[in-house]
């Protein structure tokens, strides 16, 4: 009887096994799909960015000093994360969290960063129904800022599942998934900084 | 720490510095205005795509050995999907542009 159990333990865990590698599988693909919504978005922005409709231009409402600060936030953001993912290897709990609120701290000042320059932006009369240069450079960045809203939810929800479920198979595995999500997205934002700001400014 | 977290470690840390380096360029290039005219352009442009790359690398850990090979195909499939479709809309925007001139 024991033994039996014991076989079909084995087997649930394996079968475990295979299901999570394919949800890893079925992540990336997301992943995928979300990197082409956003080249379509650069794309966007580079066909509308001078189109500026005798409104502000990026020389004026862009400013390089905030966005190399919001930079080094999520810069920073990738290496805590990659830091919570090897004290995840080690099965140290704590450890995960501590760097997760560190990586969460970051993101939420990243936003805040973002909410100031979108805000500066609206009192200055550049909001996004001025000019396709603006309609394009908020979707752009909002859309990037709305991704890093929902990685900081995921953050605050992966903190309570390690919490109270601790490090098991499952947990680990949407923590590696988060992690996937989160690396991606400063990916996206070397682009933004690459075609929007840099070129923006001069 | 385990050998194979120490490594990790080192990966994190070496991808986190030449990603800083590759930032640090083209925001140097373009505060200092170390440069002039289309060059800029190519310095924030090669900057970029070797800082998607140390990133793919260092941070998603992605190499032909432990990554599967579905992911690396479906990779490949997006970057040709992506080039294809912004390429192909830079193009006809700016003949367009061009004609209406």
């Amino acid at each position: 009887m024991t033994e039996l159990s014991a076989g079909n333990t084995l087997l649930l865990e394996e079968e475990e096994k295979t299901s999570l590698e394919a949800r890893e599988f079925g992540f990336w693909i997301y992943l995928m799909t979300d990197a082409v919504i956003f080249a379509l978005l650069f794309a966007t922005y580079a066909v509308l960015a001078n189109n500026s409709a005798a409104g502000p231009t990026s020389q004026d409402v862009f400013e390089l000093s905030h966005t190399a600060g919001e930079t080094a936030l999520l810069l920073l953001s990738s290496l805590t994360f990659g830091f919570a993912t090897i004290a995840m290897t080690l099965g140290r709990s704590g450890r995960v969290v501590f760097w997760l609120i560190i990586t969460l701290l970051l993101g939420i000042c990243f936003l805040a960063m973002e909410f100031v320059e979108f805000q500066g932006m609206l009192e200055k009369g550049a909001g996004p129904e001025v000019s396709g240069f603006l309609s394009a450079f908020f979707t752009l960045v909002g859309t990037h800022g709305l991704h890093v809203a929902f990685g900081a939810l995921g953050i605050c929800v992966m903190i309570g599942q390690v919490l109270i479920k601790g490090l098991t198979l499952p947990v680990r595995s949407r923590l590696v998934r988060l992690g996937l999500f989160w690396h991606f997205l400063d990916i996206v934002w070397i682009g933004i900084f690459s075609v929007v700001y840099l070129p923006g400014v001069m | 720490m385990t050998p194979a977290a120490e490594r990790s470690l080192t990966t994190y840390l070496i991808g986190f510095v030449l990603a800083v380096v590759l930032t640090a360029i083209p925001f140097a290039v373009v505060w200092g205005g170390l440069l002039a005219g289309p060059a800029v352009y190519v310095v924030i442009a090669i900057a970029a795509v070797l800082q998607v790359m140390v990133h793919l690398v260092f941070f998603l850990h992605l190499n032909f050995k432990s990554t599967p090979a579905e992911n690396l195909f479906f990779l490949a499939f997006a970057s040709v999907l992506i080039i294809i479709m912004v390429g192909g809309s830079l193009w006809i925007m700016t003949d367009l542009h061009h004609r209406m001139m």
